[in-house]
């Protein structure tokens, strides 16, 4: 974990140690570990002079957060209301199906995150699914078990 | 580059820009907002590029990443300026005949064209086309021409002469009182008169004052605010440094959803670049007046949309909101006073100044002035963004700039305002919408998003759909939001699920009232209208979910069951082989039927079948 906090602390000092770039260090943490390792909020609480429960506060009140390890690839299924007319909860429900996943879930092997988000801004092209990064548009409960299909097959391979 | 000493130097380097790029023959021009990225248009670019240096004509031709272009349903989007022939749905591959025969040659390549679905014709330029020609574009009018990293472009087409105007000689109080007389209203969903917000923000005391921009677009189905600082972040950053002059503001600070990468890196750029130019930071334009400005990124709490949970944010703390005895224009940020405006508002500001007060408030109607930017998704052929001025009805927006609803179906209702806004019925079409119509229709203006519905979507499962959002999002502070939203959540989740009682209905509009009555801030008292104006208009379709067990658009899961047309079914196969649930039965050739223990509802089969066999009942 030493090494690990080292990359805390430039993230600090990237941001400076005062008590407005917590949200913006912390997004960084957890974009780097990819969640909020115990030891990164201890130094964050420690280095910013803030009671601990201040950013545990934080890190549970924001969806971004994840307070346990995640899978090395996210799966976003929009649920927002474009999305949900469109059809999204068939897309949630198939990806939920297929991977034996609940949304905040991550596969034994941490290969899959599946996660909602309340909408992507791509509401032209919905329903829309985010896989590690890349948009999907105009998805199908068939389009979206292919998909998962062929992640499970790269997983294989 | 070059910094900007005076007031004059910035005409002069307009004119610089100008010359230079008068060798440009054409310029190609590539949406690469949202819409059309998440479709690749990226790849287009590169494509553009690589042929253009290819041929050693990087000189004559230009290739130009924009921002969103609007009209999304047609991405990815090229337009071939100056004479705006507009291509839709390209692809890499096709990018050397464009550049070979529309390019360099004059040709126009038909198949590449829009075509009209009512008349069939196939129309060349973008101008012409009716989604863009009824609309009346003026604050996303450059959105979808605009280089989106070059701040050039933006002084090319007359950017900053509005901060220029205002620090040649204006008063902060006459920036304000032009503000005033054009009857803006904030644009983020309250609508509170921005003059006037400026002006208590002006006289509030205090040596530091901060402006902000409400980036943080949390309503989903609106996607206005991250397209204009996307495309146009020059725009909104010239809006706040005027603002930030009139209040007496020395620090700025945009908050934007960590869920828009594009619109945190863009804002970040164009922060850099106006310093370098010397329009933003210390002594802006060789004059005493000064700003700096910060991006900040949020974490997804919608109730951080909120000024007071917003501020809160900034300050490292959990967003919630508190009690608003005191503005924050008076004690916002550290206690200071605080000016928050959103994106679109501050986009506006630019447009007033530079033609006057009497001219914004010379369109739209009594109360509601100038234009509205709305993002029409859903059920509805051309989504995208469309800016409309204010008091346009809902018929010229949804039909004739939107193209009417797919595959025939029947319109329904609109879904505005976010989840804090309501649904409108088919019968109120013609209303004309501003913030005071809405708001009698029982809905509200919201960011402008306009989620469209047709027949096959379920209302009760709509509101359902609203309540779940919000139980997600309640901040946990006051009772009514956090155990009240939730109980009316359960109530209508055993409507859809096939468990509710008679007076279950009554007991839901009840509880409605209280927590309208009774919530903290806006996102409580607002967060019984998705029920309300369902139950308002749609009565009958909660009343057949909760007597009938019966869910009329066919949706709620619970309440239906595929079944296969033994008429229709070939006994081909298809559908017993997709199922994931191997819920079909039936030999090869003979009449299939579904087990409905084993049927998830999934609809795979249905997708599948290409004989139509298969209904919902």
């Amino acid at each position: 974990m030493e090494r690990n906090l080292q990359a805390v602390d430039e993230i600090i000092d990237q941001w400076g140690a005062k008590p407005e770039s917590l949200l913006q260090i912390m997004l960084d943490v957890n974009h780097h570990f990819n969640y909020l390792p115990r030891e990164s909020i201890e130094r964050i609480s420690k280095r910013l002079r803030m009671p601990i429960s201040q950013v545990y506060s934080v890190a549970t009140f924001f969806k971004v957060f994840s307070l346990k390890p995640r899978g090395r690839t996210i799966v976003h299924v929009c649920t927002g209301t474009a999305c949900h007319v469109r059809g999204a909860p068939k897309i949630l429900d198939r990806v939920k199906q297929d991977l034996g996943l609940n949304p905040g879930e991550t596969t034994e092997d941490m290969a899959l995150t599946l996660e909602t988000v309340n909408c992507v801004g791509a509401c032209a092209s919905a329903p829309v699914v985010v896989v590690g990064g890349e948009t999907y548009s105009e998805m199908t409960p068939n389009k979206m078990a292919e998909i998962i299909k062929a992640i499970k097959a790269q997983k294989a391979a | 580059m070059e910094r900007l000493k005076s007031i004059q130097d910035l005409d002069g380097l307009r004119q610089r820009i100008i010359e230079k790029r008068k060798e440009l023959r054409k310029r190609i021009r590539v949406c690469t907002g949202t819409g059309c990225h998440s479709q690749g248009s990226r790849r287009l670019v590169d494509a553009f590029q690589q042929e253009l240096e290819s041929r050693g004509l990087t000189r004559e031709y230009m290739v130009i990443p924009t921002g969103c272009n609007g009209f999304c349903a047609c991405g990815p989007i090229v337009v071939i300026e100056p004479e705006e022939v507009f291509y839709q749905r390209v692809k890499p591959e096709q990018v050397r005949a464009i550049v070979e025969r529309s390019v360099v040659g004059d040709e126009i390549i038909e198949e590449l064209l829009y075509v009209d679905p009512t008349t069939g014709e196939r129309i060349v330029h973008e101008f012409e086309i009716p989604f863009f020609a009824k609309q009346k574009r003026l604050v996303f009018k450059d959105t979808g021409s605009n280089y989106v990293t070059d701040i050039e472009d933006y002084i090319a087409r007359g950017g900053y002469s509005a901060l220029a105007k205002v620090l040649s000689g204006m008063k902060p109080e006459e920036v304000i009182d032009e503000v005033k007389r054009s009857g803006l209203r904030g644009r983020g969903g309250g609508g509170f008169p921005t003059g006037v917000k400026w002006e208590s923000c002006r006289r509030a005391h205090g040596d530091i004052k901060y402006v902000m921009c409400n980036a943080d677009e949390g309503d989903p189905g609106a996607y206005m605010d991250r397209s204009l600082l996307e495309g146009n972040p020059h725009q909104v950053l010239e809006g706040m440094i005027i603002g930030a002059y009139a209040i007496g503001a020395v620090e700025g600070y945009i908050y934007v959803r960590f869920e828009y990468p594009m619109a945190v890196k863009n804002a970040e750029w164009a922060i850099k670049q106006a310093k370098d130019y010397g329009l933003l930071g210390e002594n802006i334009m060789g004059t005493p007046f000064g700003l700096d400005m910060h991006v900040n990124r949020g974490g997804g709490a919608f109730i951080c949309g909120e000024s007071t949970a917003l501020m809160a944010s900034l300050e490292g703390k959990v967003g919630e909101p508190r009690g608003k005895h005191i503005h924050t224009v008076e004690k916002g940020l550290w206690g200071r006073p605080s000016n928050l405006n959103n994106v679109e508002t501050w986009a506006n500001v630019p447009l007033i100044i530079n033609n006057g007060g009497d001219w914004y408030a010379s369109m739209g109607t009594e109360r509601s002035k100038g234009t509205k930017i709305f993002s029409l998704v859903g059920k509805i052929n051309n989504t995208g963004l469309v800016e409309v001025a204010m008091g346009t009805p809902l018929r010229t927006i949804i039909y004739d700039i939107g193209g009417g609803i797919p595959e025939g179906k029947r319109f329904k209702a609109v879904q505005t305002g976010g989840p804090s806004g309501g649904c409108i019925p088919e019968r109120l079409i013609d209303l004309p919408v501003d913030f005071e119509k809405l708001k009698e229709a029982g809905s509200m203006m919201g960011s402008g998003g306009m989620i469209v519905m047709d027949e096959a979507t379920c209302m009760v499962d709509v509101a359902r759909y609203f309540l779940n959002f919000l139980v997600e999002e309640s901040c946990g502070k006051c009772i009514p939001c956090r155990v009240g939203v939730k109980r009316m959540h359960e109530l209508v989740t055993d409507m859809c699920e096939g468990r509710a009682r008679p007076g279950d209905l009554e007991r839901l509009e009840e509880l409605c009232h209280a927590i309208q009555e009774t919530a903290l801030c806006g996102l409580g008292k607002s967060a019984p209208n998705p029920v309300l104006s369902t139950i308002q208009y749609f009565r009958d379709e909660y009343e057949a979910h909760i007597y009938d067990k019966r869910c009329p658009a066919k949706i709620c899961k619970a309440l239906i069951t595929y079944v296969i047309d033994p008429d229709k079914c070939t006994g081909c196969g298809l559908c017993r082989i997709k199922c994931p649930e191997g819920a079909v039965i039936g030999a090869k050739k003979e009449c299939h039927c579904i087990d409905e223990e084993l049927c998830v509802r999934c609809g795979i089969c249905m997708e599948n079948c290409k004989f139509g066999a298969i209904y919902i009942e």
